[in-house]
């Protein structure tokens, strides 16, 4: 296989990946490192920096239309990175320290917990009372925008949030992806935000938390020209075209379907990290 | 008022941090596809060796290198650049954002904000 070849394969990989993670709203991201590794047979370095450089290139580009519709809290955000760059931080130190074996298994746990949130039946958002008073210190109560009208939402348990986030920030430092399901879960289920305005929010931070721990994958060499070329603009038309597609197609058989794959690539990381071939 | 006046500099703010991320992956897209245009050009026929990892040399690292290596009609660093250009995209929005709540005189904010550059700076 020549290098044309390949990374035409990769393109095509990767847009694939890009467009059924957008679809599902599972991420495409999470998907890459798998496909890279596994089916590409690229060394796990590698693979990490290929998908942090993606997940900037996604997360962006979903953040410029969500951002202009006033979905985004721009402030929670903003406050919530605090935690995530910090932990992205170390989390990216981290994977010095540990085996790729390690990063494996942990990929897969990762992995099979970001398929089964997704199932998950949220917690109700909160809408009336005052909020906390440091979410009122904070100024992060806000309003967002719905087919009735603008409608008022208050963040709770600020304090549970941070760490959680600080959390999801170590786990994308660490594999390299947005962690966007452990963000969702942070905001949803513990602070109490509209899923609309926690998935805007998620993916607001996914590229400043990438830009934090990508400094330190860059000066050790993790980040291939030759490998993110394909795979960014793989996943970014994907992911645009799922963009589109979104508001027509049916998509409840096709996450199943999309679960089930990243099941059976969890298995295979695990596998694969349990037996010191990864 | 002062309230409805505080909505507007945020939706402006929203706006135009809206355009820069848009605008950052667009170009840094466009860099990619020139330099990978080139790369494939000159080295499409030859053997991928990423299943062994190597680490990049210092001109995919160094800004200094790269530049001399773009000048050298090289392809990768040209889709290296690329990356550079979306990697700072995400951080230039936090530098806006610090313009934006100096704007507002919003200093909890601010400072909030200056720590998160900091510490993504910190590593660069």
């Amino acid at each position: 296989m020549t290098i044309l070849v390949f990374t035409l394969a990769l393109f095509v990989g990767a847009l694939a990946a890009g467009l059924l993670g957008s679809l599902t709203g599972l991420g495409g991201g999470v998907v890459l490192i798998p496909l890279l590794t596994l089916v590409f047979k690229v060394d796990i370095h590698y693979a990490i920096g290929t998908s942090l450089v993606s997940v900037i290139a996604t997360s962006s580009g979903a953040a410029a239309a969500y951002v202009r519709e006033g979905i985004t809290n721009i402030r929670l955000g903003m406050f919530l990175e605090l935690a995530t760059t910090i932990g992205a931080i170390c989390g990216a130190w981290l994977s010095a320290l540990v085996s790729t074996s390690f990063i494996a298994v942990l990929f897969g746990v990762i992995l099979i917990l970001s398929a089964a949130i997704s199932f998950f039946k949220l917690a109700d958002p909160v809408s009336t009372g005052q909020g906390s008073p440091l979410s009122r210190w904070l100024k992060l109560n806000s309003s967002y925008p719905t087919p009735e009208g603008e409608k008022p939402y208050l963040v709770k348990n600020v304090i549970g949030g941070f760490f959680m986030m600080n959390i999801a920030g170590i786990i994308s430092g660490l594999l390299g992806i947005g962690s966007g399901a452990l963000k969702v879960i942070a905001m949803d289920n513990v602070m109490r935000i509209p899923f609309k305005v926690s998935t805007t929010t998620s993916n607001f931070m996914i590229g400043v938390t990438a830009a934090a721990s990508v400094g330190v994958y860059l000066s050790r060499g993790y980040i291939d020209p030759g490998l993110s070329m394909p795979v960014m603009l793989g996943v970014l038309l994907g992911a645009f075209l799922g963009s589109r597609i979104l508001t027509t197609a049916k998509t409840s058989s096709l996450k199943i379907l999309f679960a089930l794959v990243i099941l059976v690539l969890a298995i295979e990381m695990m596998y694969n990290g349990l037996t010191h071939k990864i | 008022m002062s309230l409805l006046r505080k909505k507007t500099t945020d939706t402006d703010l929203e706006k135009v941090i809206g355009q820069l991320l848009r605008f950052g992956v667009l170009l840094s897209s466009a860099i990619v596809i020139a330099g990978g245009m080139i790369y494939l050009w000159r080295h499409g026929r030859e053997q991928p060796q990423f299943h062994v990892f190597k680490g990049e040399p210092e001109k995919m690292r160094m800004p200094g290198p790269l530049f001399r290596a773009i000048l050298n009609g090289e392809g990768r660093p040209i889709i290296q650049l690329g990356l550079f250009v979306l990697i700072a995209t995400p951080i230039l929005r936090i530098v806006f954002s610090i313009f934006g709540y100096l704007l507002e005189k919003d200093w909890l904010y601010l400072l909030i904000t200056l720590v998160v550059l900091a510490v993504i700076l910190w590593n660069f």
